[in-house]
């Protein structure tokens, strides 16, 4: 519990006293709901989650891919 | 796979654009971590309170590096989902321990003792915390290790087996993977270039404030000890540099070949020192590839294969093939690729019409073709050839800035010794503007081992075209363009609050 109670001061005394630091978190933050909330969700979707609902429908659709005549 | 060429340039640019992006922030935290270790030991060691002002200082520009280029690197995973589907299928379990074990170290060595190190100052002891110090830059030194581990694999894929039912390359020997001498080599050049770009860094700033004749006595000592770290780091990054040399001469000969603008192999191949291209050399052609160029005799021999006499092939054997050197055409290479894509096809139905006999005789022949499979995509025997021009400059502009940089450590040492630093004017204008090409060493350094390796994705088995997804255009183009907006204006956040920072000063701190 003390080592808890450590852990969390730590991180609470460190936030609250930093300067420079409070801009840095909210740089990060804006840029995690810009990748995260935004730009993953609308423009990158996992392709082989999406489009297909098993692994062996996965191997199949790329062993079709390597195997086309090209 | 009807991949229109747009669809993949835009795909690889994506890529590219992230990759340099990200590898703007990741070399400085690299290095910076061990200078602060360092400086942190000095006073650990002496009990001086400059030597903590001075360390802090250094650790509070850090943190302005890592939080700007946190997460830059996600970016590049949600593409390997999207934009190249196809090659995170077939490299997925290979790629997925190596980016396993990176995450979970860099999630609990790194965060926990980043934390440590940021708030921990009255918190811990001082051995406790100059502690977490050294195992933050151990901790992000080892994140590295991993991801170069993967991309070691992609230069030279070892220690695996193409699994012709999941249509997935299976790992067969971990060890081999991590292990991998390419990946080995491509480790320890990176990480000591990060070194020298923050010893270059460190220098560059100090420089400035000696230049304005301000918190002189820390400018002073934060340059020796940048100074004395970038030698010896320059000294590793120059060795390890001649070993993935030596590692493309034997896995890779076409990226040195390229890298030196080599067409015609021969023995005792010179380096060029100085050259300028021809623009219109082609393949095979008589005409002289460089408009002029100074070559050392025998170094490029040496480089590759330490020996000054050995053969180096050049463009035109690789591509024509030399009978007297063994070397096959990539006419030949392309024939018995196709056999192997031929062979993986007739397993396939084989075994969907349950002739056990058939199937495994495709095996068998896929088994003995399937070393040369991405040369069965490539519809050109020019195909094979990276872009000679961007590979050549991009090397030659990395090793004769890496060369400079030697010799700007030896000198800031060398009047620092005599204490007269402050007076070379000169000297300290050259230490301030030498971080740009710095930065540009470093991005010229991603260029020559990732353009030098097209048209692969994975040496000798995928082809670039083959790895990309049946994605729209126009969505690549877009996220393209939008990432390149997202990550200029992150960098001018950090040039921003970098340079507001380093105005305050280490007494504003």
């Amino acid at each position: 519990m003390q080592s808890l109670r450590w852990i969390y001061s730590l991180y609470y005394d460190g936030f609250v006293n930093m300067r420079v630091g409070k801009t840095l978190w909210l740089l990060i933050a804006f840029k995690l709901f810009i990748m995260f909330a935004v730009v993953k969700w609308l423009f990158f979707p996992n392709i082989m989650q999406e489009n297909f609902h098993s692994d062996k429908e996965r191997s199949n659709y790329i062993l079709e891919q390597l195997t086309k005549e090209n | 796979m009807e991949h229109t060429e747009l669809l993949i340039d835009y795909s690889r640019a994506q890529f590219a654009l992230t990759a340099l992006y990200h590898w703007i922030f990741v070399p400085l935290t690299l290095g910076l971590t061990f200078i602060i270790a360092i400086m942190e030991t000095i006073y650990v060691k002496t009990l001086d309170e400059k030597w903590k002002q001075i360390t802090k200082y250094w650790m509070g520009l850090l943190a302005i590096n890592f939080a700007i280029g946190l997460a830059t690197g996600i970016i590049m995973e949600f593409e390997f989902g999207t934009n190249w589907s196809n090659y995170s299928w077939i490299v997925g379990d290979i790629f997925g321990a190596p980016l396993a074990i990176e995450g979970l170290m860099a999630f609990f060595m790194e965060s926990t003792f980043f934390a440590v190190m940021f708030f921990g100052w009255n918190k811990v002891s001082k051995k406790a915390h100059l502690t977490s110090t050294w195992l933050v830059a151990i901790g992000s030194n080892l994140s590295a290790l991993w991801i170069l581990i993967a991309n070691g694999w992609m230069q030279h894929p070892v220690g695996m087996k193409f699994n012709p039912d999941s249509a997935r390359n299976e790992m067969e020997n971990f060890t081999e993977v991590i292990f991998n001498p390419n990946a080995v080599a491509k480790f320890l050049h990176t990480i000591s270039s990060g070194y020298v770009l923050a010893s270059l860094f460190v220098i560059s700033i100090s420089a400035w404030y000696l230049l304005k004749k301000r918190d002189v006595a820390f400018a002073k000592k934060s340059i020796v000890v940048a100074a004395s770290f970038g030698l010896i780091t320059s000294m590793m990054m120059l060795t390890t540099g001649d070993e993935s040399a030596h590692q493309d001469a034997l896995n890779q000969p076409m990226k040195l070949a390229a890298m030196e603008g080599l067409y015609r192999g021969e023995n005792r191949a010179g380096i060029v020192a100085f050259g300028i291209l021809e623009n219109d050399k082609e393949v095979g052609d008589t005409k002289d590839p460089f408009k002029f160029m100074f070559e050392i005799p025998g170094a490029l021999s040496f480089l590759g294969y330490h020996d000054i006499n050995a053969f180096v092939p050049g463009i035109d054997d690789l591509v024509l093939g030399n009978k007297k050197h063994n070397i096959l055409s990539v006419k030949e290479k392309m024939v018995i690729g196709k056999q192997a894509v031929k062979a993986l096809g007739d397993y396939k139905k084989y075994k969907k019409e349950g002739n056990t006999l058939a199937m495994d005789k495709a095996l068998k022949t896929f088994r003995a073709t399937s070393y040369l499979m991405g040369y069965g995509y490539l519809k050109d025997p020019k195909d094979a050839v990276p872009d000679v021009a961007l590979t050549f400059y991009s090397f030659h502009i990395m090793v004769a800035a890496g060369s400079w940089f030697l010799v700007l450590f030896m000198l800031i040492l060398y009047y620092s010794m005599k204490n007269e630093l402050t007076k070379k004017k000169w000297l300290l204008r050259l230490g301030l503007f030498t971080l740009p090409l710095g930065y540009a060493a470093q991005e010229c350094g991603w260029i020559v081992a990732e353009v030098g390796r097209q048209p692969w994705a994975i040496q000798d088995l995928l082809p670039v075209g083959m790895a990309t997804s049946n994605v729209a255009t126009t969505s690549v183009m877009i996220t393209f363009w939008l990432f390149a907006v997202l990550f200029t204006a992150l960098l001018v956040a950090e040039v921003k609050i970098m340079l507001k920072q380093i105005s305050i000063g280490p007494e504003g701190h």
